[in-house]
């Protein structure tokens, strides 16, 4: 456990490096460019510009590389992100503003296609039905060909375009509710978010559900499921406590791991809905070339992956009884 | 075969035993497995597009005219935006996919043989730094790497764009690659080689390679799958600067100029085209790979 522990220390300080790096090697001098831009907007001159433009960046090209690498891990450490060239305010600020609003979607999405992929990989994998499995085969071979961002145009292009059932874009309606922990907003916002979780939810179920029916025909054919058949046990606790929790276990850890990785692939749904989170603000910061918000949306996101991965394994070790012991 | 004094094991067909009646052999059952036939019928097309296609096709003119006209014999899929044929556009297209995935492939296969040989060969300290680094890249989502290596190194050409596709995805092949050379490594024909003085890289082409090679065949096709939704997901954000036609360019054009989300009937056939086209392109790849699999692996075969 402390091995896996230290490994992820180290990912995470390699991950540091990593950004570090994204403004050292960044085409062009962003230094220069910032100060350029703040002499233009506030009419300072050239020596506290630059100064500006520094401490705005939290990066000093003056210092040598791991002088400059040292007191940026040390800024980091104290929430200091940054300032964002575009919007011109604190990464970190920024990062608390659409973070809620990513793992909104990423928890919704999770939830209803998790569950209903293992429920319907359980039943598929019971019934052995030769239609349902080839049916399965061509959904997730076609919807695993498509990028999720194509799948969210034509949601968006069916149900807000032609149906006009749903909004295209945006988190809530600015002028039909007012934000805050009131009933109206809250159902505006779940009334936006169906959309981009509907996206996730159609191309990963085919995921959920062949992994959860590989896991339960495997427990269909073992020893112990044949053996409690031969008692003669009904088949309705065959199927839910021999074979349901057996298969739903590794899944669990699926979760966890899924939830991380997806965090690495918003950014492009995002941008479709033009949702406020913290992947379309990422696909943005790259687009108009803010390097402190790209730096801050690509650290956040490999911290968050990371973390997710970790806390999968330990929560494997938690559910699993049989490896619970095992040193690793 | 240098180490053919080496008695080999029995093996399934390798194609490191390059013999005429070998790969006349493997050919046929490749060409009997009607998976890899599908896939090798599907790619074939796509082959000869790539190839023919900027041969006997000229860039279609633009027709302002003619925008949006349905499907007719002129047109047998109507046209785009501009009033050009989308039919030419699709076929002038499908060399820059393919040779994408191409490019990818043979990167990604590269950097992950030679980090892959050289961790399980060597072992010790070295070992332990390469699998470190390859469970780093595995961890780390690959997609957010990729944009940001695609903000730093300039992308033009099919090369370029397939070697910023294949820095973040060599490590899990490498490590199972790893995996296979721990197996092979102390059997007792690489022992016999060894105690016959042969030389560790003549090892490695003539008693290690062949026991991959199956395996790299497959995966050369699984990840020139894989490489075509990144590559399209970098060319919609529009960081490649990549000219020419790729099926990636109209799909992006489709869903940014079209105004596909209005209805327009022949703006959803433009978009469709080149969606259908990547479809087919994916499903071909894996086909082949899983009739490849089948046909190295007669367990597989029943």
């Amino acid at each position: 456990m402390l091995r896996r522990f230290l490994f992820s220390l180290l990912t995470v300080f390699l991950c540091t490096m990593l950004t570090f790096f994204i403004i050292r090697v960044a085409p062009g001098n962003p230094v220069k460019a910032m100060a350029v831009n703040i002499m233009l907007y506030e009419g300072l001159d050239e020596d506290t510009a630059y100064a500006r433009a520094k401490s705005m960046l939290n990066y000093d090209p003056d210092q040598p590389v791991l002088e400059a690498f040292g007191s940026y891990v040390w800024n980091l450490l104290q929430g200091n992100l940054g300032v964002s060239m575009v919007y011109r305010q604190p990464v970190i600020n920024i990062i608390f503003d659409t973070l809620p609003w990513t793992l909104l979607i990423l928890v919704l999405a999770l939830t209803f296609s998790a569950s209903i992929g293992i429920l319907a990989g359980l039943r598929i994998a019971w019934a052995r039905k030769r239609w349902l499995n080839t049916g399965l085969n061509f959904y997730s071979s076609v919807f695993g060909a498509i990028p999720e961002y194509i799948v969210a145009y034509l949601l968006v292009s069916f149900f807000a375009g032609q149906l006009r059932i749903f909004p295209m874009k945006g988190a809530y309606d600015g002028q039909l509710v007012t934000p805050g922990p009131n009933l109206p907003f809250i159902l505006n916002v779940l009334y936006f978010a169906i959309l981009p979780v509907m996206t996730y939810v159609v191309t990963q179920l085919a995921g959920w559900v062949l992994g959860t029916r590989a896991n339960a025909t495997n427990v269909l054919g073992s020893d112990y499921t044949t053996y409690a058949m031969a008692r003669g046990l009904p088949a309705k606790r065959i199927a839910r406590t021999y074979v349901g929790r057996n298969a739903i276990l590794p899944m669990v850890t699926n979760i966890v791991l899924s939830f991380g990785f997806m965090f690495g692939g918003i950014g492009l749904v995002e941008g479709v809905f033009n949702y406020p989170g913290l992947g379309s603000f990422f696909v943005g910061a790259i687009g108009q070339r803010d390097y402190p918000l790209m730096q801050g949306m690509f650290l956040m996101t490999t911290l968050s992956v990371v973390l997710f991965s970790y806390l999968a394994e330990i929560l494997y070790r938690i559910i699993d009884p049989r490896i619970r012991n095992i040193r690793l | 075969m240098a180490s053919a004094a080496a008695p080999t094991p029995p093996r399934t067909i390798s194609l490191g035993a390059v013999k005429r009646k070998n790969l006349l052999e493997f050919a046929r059952v490749l060409w009997k497995n009607h998976q890899s036939r599908l896939g090798l019928v599907i790619l074939g097309v796509f082959v000869a597009m790539a190839a023919l296609g900027p041969v006997l096709l000229q860039q279609p003119p633009m027709d302002y005219l003619n925008r949006y006209a349905m499907p007719s014999l002129q047109h047998p899929l109507g046209t785009d935006y501009s009033g050009r044929d989308t039919l030419v556009q699709l076929i002038l297209g499908a060399q820059g996919v393919l040779l994408v995935a191409l490019f990818a492939a043979i990167f990604t296969v590269a950097f992950a043989m030679f980090i892959g040989l050289f961790s399980g060969f060597i072992g010790g300290k070295v070992d332990m730094v390469l699998i470190f680094l390859a469970d780093v890249v595995l961890t780390v989502p690959s997609f957010p790497v990729t944009l940001v290596l695609a903000t730093m190194i300039r992308v033009r050409d099919p090369v370029s764009f397939g070697l910023i596709l294949s820095i973040w995805s060599w490590a899990g092949l490498a490590k199972a690659i790893r995996t296979q050379v721990l197996s092979v490594k102390h059997q007792d024909f690489v022992e016999a080689s060894r105690l016959m003085g042969i030389s560790t890289v003549n090892i490695v082409t003539h008693d290690i390679l062949p026991n991959v090679l199956s395996f790299l065949a497959v995966n050369f096709i699984t990840i020139m799958k894989g490489s075509i939704l990144a590559s399209v997901g970098l060319m919609y954000l529009g960081l490649v600067e990549f000219q020419g036609n790729h099926w990636a360019i109209m799909i992006t054009f489709a869903l940014t100029r079209t105004g596909m989300i209005l209805g327009n009937v022949a703006g959803l056939i433009y978009f469709l085209a080149p969606t259908v086209g990547l479809l087919l392109f994916q499903f071909g790849c894996l086909m082949l790979s899983n009739g490849l699999d089948e046909a190295f692996n007669p367990r597989l075969r029943g």
